[in-house]
């Protein structure tokens, strides 16, 4: 077992872990962080993207212990006090979630790639951006729909 | 906004944001793989890597030794767990060959992924190393992989019990089909195939079985679109009195048919639970999922059509050869037969026959995968039309035109004995072309063939119609499903003014919750916020069927209608005698009962709902509170149908096809939620292309899935989509008093022939005229150069 102390959501927690546990399942099953979902074994769908030190990683392929001393960002983070963030919100009002299921890593990964991109991704960029994630149910339409508009938001924030 | 404004507004039509979505996009939703519950053990299932071979020794002592595990199982050591086999329940023949297809096989194994021993044990890590420790004595066997392996003389039995692989013959003719064949000026003859998909929900499939040992009652959580049929058929597979078994579908992430089953992993769990008396949870992993989760389509077709001189359809003649996998899975026979009667299409034939021949091979059994045998009907008829349309000189566009079936608005009889609800084929399909600017592409198209550059330009046509609503009780009698098609719906209106709709529909994406919202808001005249939804657990609603086969909208949003319909007609007994005045003086205005001509005296749902609730002073004879109930059983189906339009840029050096414009005009009669419409053809059509374009489960002549985790399949990302160009035509379903038709299929049935026929049309100057699916780059460019070998 290995001792790790990770920041999660702002708030600092401290575990023994087996080495091989995979980041996801220490934030599902140690702390009951089940936002996070798990959809594939091969590193291939992106159910499990959240943000490790403000990049976006897929959490099934990290493993705890590389979490240690890090800071980890899930999508129960995001909102505060009780304002959804721009990207939750955009997915919600352009229709980008059916079953829910890829969404928490699509928003993840979603705000990952506006915010590495500034504020100025073409369709053509956020689709190749998104390529790690996997939707079977929106066929995507709505989800870049979606980050145009956050994204929109972001840079008149911004600016 | 004021009160009455926000009464006189109405919901149905509009695209209300989904209520589903808040929990959902803040991490708060509840799938299976998220339920933990107190001592709860943990299932590993191993599974055969080997495609056919008879089982030696299966030994679990090892595996019971390692550290954490609390027990291991042989399929001997569950066999007097099972009251039964898993369930097929649609029969589709009398003389069809039905093997006992049990959880875990004692025997043989009949294809890789076939459950040989189970392991249960304090954590998922610890199972995971002790499944490494069970030692299965393999007997390999001829391995039984393609069809026409399985039907060849002499060819190895999947199946010892029967004499052959056939699993059955199922067959339709109207008319005088053979005749009809040999007078006709013009007949083609083509060989499709369908190849096999793999369904790919993003969450796999998960189960938890929370036990009260001491009471014998069992709650089974379960990645699910199907509780109640689940209920039903594992209460007889695991002796359970099925009012001792409660089943819950939670969040479900996707389905797309994979979840209509009852799989061996769920009765496992039920009776692991009751061995053992302690809660269990299995979580499938995708790779797993790929063997253990049903397979969709796999089907050989041969298809025949009969013509005038000029193109005019008389006759369809079909032949299909259909892979069931190694055993039958819940509807897996029935799969064809949704699709039996739609091989003419929108087109008008005078005769028709149909022939299916169902075959067991040693791979992971088919089911219901979405379309369900209305993708396979599209897609030789779309292709067939092209093919006659080049024999007799027409362009695509013409030929359609000539064939299609008039508008009408009652139904009509169509040549493979169904009555179509409604439908105006050929207004959905001129949308379409003026969408896609039709004639733009034909004159760009002509412009790069005459520059002759590597990119050519190609123009896929499809229309469709399907056969929805699942279905009307006798009809599925006389097709031998086993069970009935009606659906439940149940208001509850609370003295506070709110309002409880119970569906026995099971939504796992689709935003009923929402639609359903929108329905009773207007029939009620409440908010949609007042309205809370429940699905999915049949201790809250006992009576269901399910959700699948686009139903859930036109039979249970029917249901829903016809409740409120009830729940408003004790109300206005009731206001009657509040305002004292007789019904006859009342009516229904901005969402109340209004005394007609003093609209100020007026009561609503929920001023009645209080009274039912403190009973001080009601008409005689009146029962208290105020729920009803209805349960619909629909007369018809419902034909949702439309027009697609698909262009793609085929490099014609390297095959690579790249979907380039992407045009939907589809008609599913009524839209309660136009939002959530669009939502279901966007994902439709993805996967329709995917299958069209990228997908196919591969296996090698040993039976192994080669195609075996999500990197080896090409589900698509956003990257290799474009956006859509949608649009809509209604013609209201004659079939139900909403005109509803249901949408959840429509993309996934018209986009496999729109992207073929573009791929082929691109190509059509280099002398190709066919290719299957999917139009892989190594594809195309062989169809290429043999085009070109062919014409040196």
């Amino acid at each position: 077992m290995r001792r790790i102390s990770v920041n999660v959501n702002g708030k600092q927690h401290e575990a023994e872990v087996e080495p091989r546990q995979l980041l996801v399942y220490f934030l599902r099953e140690t702390l009951g962080l089940t936002g996070t979902n798990v959809g594939c074994d091969t590193t291939t769908c992106g159910a499990c993207t959240l943000l490790l030190d403000g990049k976006t990683v897929k959490s099934c392929t990290v493993l705890a212990v590389q979490a240690d001393g890090e800071q980890v960002t899930t999508i129960e983070g995001i909102s505060s006090d009780g304002e959804l963030h721009p990207m939750q919100q955009a997915f919600h009002e352009h229709h980008a979630l059916q079953c829910g299921y890829c969404t928490p890593g699509m928003i993840m990964a979603a705000i990952g790639l506006v915010e590495e991109g500034g504020g100025d991704l073409s369709e053509r960029d956020i689709r190749l951006g998104l390529e790690g994630n996997l939707c079977r149910c929106t066929g995507y339409h709505n989800i870049i729909k979606a980050i145009e508009a956050a994204q929109s938001q972001y840079s008149s924030a911004g600016a | 906004m004021t009160q009455t404004e926000e009464r006189a507004q109405r919901y149905v039509g509009g695209g209300l944001l989904r209520k589903e979505d808040p929990e959902l996009i803040t991490g708060q939703a509840s799938y299976v793989d998220d339920i933990t519950i107190p001592g709860m053990l943990w299932v590993g299932v191993v599974r055969s890597p080997i495609a056919h071979a008879r089982l030696g020794g299966v030994e679990v002592a090892a595996a019971r030794s390692m550290p954490g595990i609390v027990e291991a199982y042989s399929g001997a050591d569950l066999a007097s767990e099972w009251a039964g086999g898993l369930p097929c329940a649609w029969p589709v023949t009398e003389d069809i060959k039905m093997p006992t297809h049990w959880p875990v096989v004692q025997d043989k194994a009949r294809y890789a992924g076939d459950a040989v021993a189970v392991v249960v044990g304090e954590s998922r890590a610890q199972v995971k190393d002790a499944m490494e420790a069970v030692e299965v004595e393999y007997e390999p066997l001829d391995p039984v992989v393609t069809m026409e392996e399985a039907l060849a003389e002499g060819a190895t039995k999947v199946h010892d019990d029967f004499d052959d692989n056939e699993t059955y013959v199922w067959k339709l003719a109207n008319g005088e089909v053979d005749q009809t064949f040999a007078d006709a000026e013009v007949t083609i003859a083509e060989r499709y195939y369908h190849p096999r998909l793999i369904p790919n929900a993003i969450e796999p499939r998960g189960v938890v079985v929370a036990p009260i040992a001491a009471q014998g009652e069992y709650t089974l959580y379960t990645a699910t679109q199907i509780p109640h049929i689940l209920r039903t058929t594992l209460a007889l597979t695991v002796n359970i009195p099925e009012n001792k078994l409660r089943v819950i579908a939670p969040d479900v992430g996707g389905g797309f048919g994979s979840k209509l089953n009852v799989y061996a992993e769920e009765a496992i769990c039920l009776a692991l639970a009751r061995k053992l008396g302690r809660p269990v949870k299995w979580i499938e992993e995708r790779s797993e999922n790929y063997l253990a989760t049903i397979h969709g389509r796999d089907v050989i077709q041969e298809m025949e059509l009969a013509a005038t001189q000029e193109g005019k359809i008389t006759g369809v003649r079909v032949k299909l050869t259909a892979d069931m996998g190694a055993y039958l899975q819940l509807v897996t026979p029935g799969i064809p037969v949704l699709g039996a009667f739609l091989y003419a299409g929108v087109y008008d034939a005078q005769v028709y026959s149909f022939e299916c021949v169902g075959v067991f091979t040693n791979k992971t059994p088919t089911d219901a995968y979405r379309g369900a045998g209305r993708p396979e009907a599209t897609y030789a008829i779309e292709r067939a039309i092209e093919t006659l349309a080049r024999k007799v000189g027409k362009d695509p566009v013409e030929i359609r035109r000539l064939n299609f079936i008039e508008p009408f608005d009652k139904p009509r009889p169509v040549a493979a004995g169904l009555e179509f609800d409604s439908g105006n084929y050929r207004a959905g399909f001129d949308k379409a072309l003026d969408l896609a600017d039709y004639d733009g592409l034909r004159a760009e198209q002509e412009r790069r063939r005459n520059e002759g550059g590597v990119k050519q330009l190609g123009i896929g046509l499809s229309t469709y119609i399907e056969m929805c609503g699942l279905a009307p009780s006798q009809v599925l009698g006389s097709l031998r499903y086993g069970a009935g098609g009606w659906e439940t719906a149940t208001i509850r209106c609370h003295p506070t003014g709110k309002v409880t709709v119970i569906t026995g529909t099971s939504p796992h994406g689709q935003g009923h919750v929402t639609t359903w919202s929108q329905i009773t808001a207007d029939a009620l005249g409440v908010s949609p916020d007042d309205v809370e939804v429940l699905h999915g657990d049949t201790a809250v609603s006992p009576m269901g069927m399910d959700t699948y086969g686009s139903r859930s909208l036109s039979v249970g949003g029917t249901a829903l209608y016809y409740a409120a319909e009830k729940i408003r007609n004790k109300v206005k007994k009731v206001a009657a005698h509040e305002l004292e005045v007789s019904e006859e003086d009342l009516e229904w205005s901005e969402g109340k009962f209004q005394v007609r001509g003093a609209p100020d005296k007026a009561k609503s749902v929920p001023d009645i709902a209080f009274c039912l609730w403190h009973c001080h002073n009601l008409p005689p004879d009146t029962e208290p509170g105020l729920e009803e109930t209805y349960v619909f059983d629909p007369p018809n189906f419902t034909y949702p149908s439309g027009a697609h339009v698909a262009v793609v840029e085929v490099d014609t050096e390297t095959g690579l096809v790249e979907l380039t414009k992407y045009v939907a005009v589809d008609d599913c009669g009524t839209q309660i939620n136009p939002t959530i419409v669009e939502g279901q053809i966007h994902g439709g059509v993805a996967q329709g292309v995917a299958e069209g374009m990228f997908e196919e489960a591969i296996y090698d002549e040993s039976g192994n899935l080669t195609t075996s985790h999500m990197g080896y399949y090409r589900v698509p990302s956003a990257a290799e989509l474009p956006s859509f160009i949608l649009d809509s035509t209604v013609t209201p379903s004659t079939t139900n008093p909403l005109g509803v038709k249901g949408i959840g299929e429509a993309g996934t049935i018209a986009s496999p022939p729109a992207v073929v026929n573009a791929v082929i049309d691109a190509l059509a100057p280099l002398g190709v005229t066919d290719i299957d699916m999917p139009t892989t780059p190594e594809r195309v460019y062989n169809a290429i150069q043999s085009a070109k070998g062919a014409s040196a």
